[in-house]
């Protein structure tokens, strides 16, 4: 993202948090947020793609609420907040549309919306789509579990460069543009990663009774909120509508806090990270570079420039959200100065972290030690934890390279695991002289982030053969 | 995983001390965007380089339009292209006999690695001089087509005690329209006047759109693309360090035009009239003026010479046989008339030796150019009695 959206986003937040009355608020940022969703949108080679996907956003956002809303929300004061959320997000995804037809004014998109015929379409279809629970409330489990294969099936394909090529060439076929000249390039999906998790997050929640009901705009902004698309953090619903009900602190403090880490945010991203981008490990200069010194050189500048980024938009998301009152949980916490992988796993990416271990880990765990009870509790962990590792490897992209990264930090997790299982059990081993104490804990940090650093070599190259020519590199061989 | 709790002490601002802090960045900031407009010290400020201090410096000028395939870029700040170059670096020693190479994109080596250049060639031979001392060529090249530019080079070039001074040239060089267009010069707005009017060149100085900042360009928001790219410059130097790669070479190139138009133009100079007064030699002479007691050889550079369509009339895409055959005639003469050390290589290296340019020389049309020009070297460092 550059920054004029951003300065864009900070003065859209500013005056909101400022001028606008509190029963106002909610409506305001979710006008904003539908707005981001289709203004952030790439251009993309197929033909009204790039509107159609930010319109899937928010229909699968609205199906979303339909299944997890309470058969029994029935008074007319609720009702009449669905139905005003409802007309609002058609009103704006027509809005958007209709700027084609604005002359020099067109488009608030980085590409020409469909025309009026399509939008309709699109809008009556999509419409439709997602009140289908509200009209048959009976089959909503049914429902809830097409969504989420449904969501998980869109997430695979956009995260891997096959499928993507033959979900590219498919979508030419029917647009009738050259299949030859499909690539995955043709299918950018902006912010679907965390919005698909928030969405993920509330259907499980729905399906397990967890829950609470929320009225649509409630559930539209806590999705769609407009500081977290780019890059997070995943929130929980129940905090952040919490929230958003009940605003945190007080203005002039938030707005004071909410600078501070803008400032910073900015200054990580475009000032440190985007500086370190220039000389960090990618896949030209990882063919390029010889000698065993540079290549340290690179790497640990990709180590510090990936953190520098992600931790950059994270501070922007929370600041952003502070100015409208809205406490965007942490995403990360000094990863690099702790001692051992699992700290670095508590501050690293911490709400990804926190969604597998609460929708996959804990479930895994548990299961197995239910139905397979002759398994000791060390098979167990290593089961659930590479399998987790390589779950969230996945995440970024389906890719071997990203599937060893998550299969190095499993058995980082796991080595750890087996080392302080063998030291709790052994206090004799623990040493008492303060030196020696520094010592273990500089050679934890020292391991711990050299170990995460050289899990990059996975992670910022394409393919296992240069990783592999990379590793030869470092160590001299 | 346990989420961090905001830092405590952040709830306990209170609004006034927040507007003190914001009132007080605000007027540091203004303050610091006026001092720097008044003194704009962006010349200094790029002879601040990690070149030859924490990586070694180029081996040539920074230029380049694809920086991140390159680890290159070009800039317009001429303090810092200098800082960044193993010049800059450089104590002579006694040993040394210095040889500094000006001129266009041939002495720059474009489509070359920098172990190619014609002074890398040069370097490479380890030519000793008859007193011992060892022939040191450095690259000073840089890709544009004006005799101004190359003078404005030499200006900045004389700090560094040359030996000797090679200035291959050619007629695209020349002609007075091609002098003031290159963006490096019209960015430079101060030496390339005060050139002007030092040497009394036949250059108008109010004839060109020169950059110069207005009071909101010298701020430090209105100078942040050359901030940029100075701290740029710094960063790729690393990668150049690492990897010695200071140009994006292409696999393929479209190569030099074999075939040619039916078009007898040059310029705005009319045909088998070509006269002194037409092309810059004032300039050529300036240069020669101004390196003063350090000697000049002045080269005519090898160009490529066309058998194809048209070669009857053009020699090749840049020159009418007209043209090129009266400005080598001229730069003969004056050179006789002036007693410059001049050498006309303009035929010397095979077509085929040419690369995307007519005068752009591979590998091997380099090597050949590089020993006819440390024969001059060594003619010129001993010369013969009588």
């Amino acid at each position: 993202m550059s920054l004029l959206p951003i300065l864009i986003f900070i003065c859209s937040a500013l005056l909101i948090g400022w001028i606008i009355p509190f029963r106002w608020r909610i409506w305001v940022i979710l006008v904003l947020s539908l707005l981001a969703v289709y203004w952030l949108q790439p251009d993309l080679a197929i033909r009204n793609l790039a509107f159609l996907l930010p319109t899937v956003s928010i229909v699968l956002t609205l199906a979303t609420w339909a299944i997890t809303r309470p058969s029994d929300q029935s008074n007319d004061t609720k009702q009449k907040s669905w139905r005003l959320g409802l007309l609002l997000t058609g009103g704006i995804i027509l809005i958007v549309g209709l700027m084609r037809y604005l002359g020099p004014l067109c488009c608030l998109t980085a590409y020409r919306p469909p025309d009026i015929f399509r939008v309709l379409i699109f809008m009556i279809v999509g419409g439709g789509i997602a009140l289908m629970p509200i009209i048959f409330p009976k089959a909503k489990r049914i429902f809830s579990t097409l969504a989420i294969l449904f969501i998980i099936t869109i997430f695979v394909v956009l995260k891997s460069p096959l499928l993507l090529q033959s979900a590219s060439s498919g979508l030419r076929g029917i647009t009738g543009q050259p299949v030859e000249l499909a690539n995955p390039q043709d299918i950018i999906w902006f912010g679907f990663s965390f919005l698909a998790f928030r969405l993920l997050h509330a259907l499980f929640d729905f399906r397990t009774g967890k829950l609470p009901a929320y009225h649509l705009d409630e559930f539209l902004v806590y999705v769609l909120f407009f500081p977290t698309l780019p890059a997070g953090p995943i929130d929980r619903s129940q905090r952040f509508i919490g929230d958003l009900r009940q605003p945190k602190g007080k203005p002039p403090q938030n707005r004071w806090q909410g600078s501070q880490r803008i400032i910073w945010g900015l200054f990580k991203k475009f000032v440190i990270a985007d500086g370190l981008a220039l000389i960090a490990l990618n896949s030209q200069n990882a063919a390029q570079v010889n000698s065993t010194l540079w290549m340290w050189l690179l790497l640990y500048a990709y180590a510090l420039r990936i953190y520098f980024d992600f931790a950059g938009y994270t501070d922007l998301a929370i600041g952003l959200g502070k100015y409208v009152g809205i406490n965007l949980p942490e995403n990360f916490d000094h990863p690099y100065f702790k001692q051992n992988m699992t700290a670095f796993w508590n501050s690293w990416h911490i709400t990804l972290a926190q969604w597998f271990r609460a929708y996959y880990f804990n479930p895994v765990v548990r299961s197995m030690r239910t139905r397979f009870k002759i398994l000791p509790a060390w098979v167990v962990i290593i089961i659930a934890q590479f399998t987790t590792m390589i779950l969230i490897g996945l995440w970024h992209g389906i890719t071997w390279n990203f599937a060893i990264w998550g299969i190095w930090h499993g058995l980082g997790l796991f080595i750890h695991n087996r080392w302080s299982n063998w030291i709790r059990t052994r206090p004799g081993c623990t040493p008492s002289q303060p030196g020696v104490q520094h010592a273990l804990q500089f050679g934890g940090w020292f391991l711990t982030f050299n170990y995460v650093s050289l899990g990059w070599v996975w992670f910022a190259l394409p393919t296992v053969s240069l990783s592999l020519n990379v590793f030869q590199k470092l160590f001299g061989i | 995983m346990s989420t961090t709790e905001i830092d405590k002490s952040q709830d306990t601002a209170k609004p006034y001390s927040v507007r003190n802090v914001l009132f007080k960045t605000a007027i540091l900031f203004i303050l610091a965007n006026l001092i720097f407009a008044a003194f704009y010290p962006l010349p200094a400020i790029g002879k601040f380089s990690a070149y030859n201090h924490l990586f070694p410096g180029r081996q040539r000028l920074p230029y380049g339009d694809n920086p991140q395939k390159a680890y290159n870029l070009s800039l317009f700040n001429l303090e810092a292209m200098f800082a960044s170059h193993e010049l800059s670096g450089k104590e002579k020693s006694q040993n040394e006999f210095r040889v500094i190479f000006i001129g266009d994109s041939s002495t720059w080596g474009f489509l070359l690695p920098d172990d190619q250049t014609i002074t890398a060639k040069i370097n490479a031979a380890d030519l000793q001089l008859p007193d011992g001392r060892t022939v040191r060529a450095y690259n000073l090249g840089y890709p544009v087509m004006s005799l101004t530019k190359d003078l404005v080079i030499l200006s900045y070039a004389m700090r560094y005690q040359a030996d000797l001074i090679v200035w291959p040239v050619t007629l695209e060089s020349f002609p007075y329209d091609k002098q003031l267009y290159p963006p490096l010069l019209l960015n430079n707005p101060d030496p390339v006047k005060k050139l002007i009017k030092e040497y009394k060149l036949n250059l108008d100085p109010n004839s060109v759109h020169w950059v110069e900042p207005g009071f909101w360009g010298r701020t430090i928001i209105g100078a942040r693309r050359s901030l940029a790219d100075i701290f740029r410059l710094q960063l790729y130097g690393i990668l150049w360090s690492a990897t010695g790669i200071d140009q994006d070479i292409p696999e393929t190139y479209t190569a030099r035009q074999e075939d040619l138009q039916n078009d007898l133009s040059f310029h705005n100079l009319k045909p088998d009239q070509i006269q002194e007064n037409d092309l810059a030699f004032d300039i050529l002479d300036a240069g020669i003026k101004m390196a003063g007691n350090t000697p000049v050889l002045l080269i005519n550079e090898p160009m490529f010479i066309s058998r194809g369509k048209n070669s009857e009339i053009r020699y090749n895409f840049y020159y009418p046989r007209w043209a090129y055959d009266g400005y080598r005639q001229l730069l003969s003469v004056i050179s006789n008339q002036k007693g410059w050390n001049y050498k006309d290589y303009w035929n010397v290296i095979p077509a085929d030796d040419f690369t995307n340019s007519a005068v752009h020389m591979d590998s091997n049309g380099t090597t050949i150019f590089a020993r006819q020009v440390m024969e001059a070297i060594l003619e010129l460092a001993n010369p013969k009695p009588g």
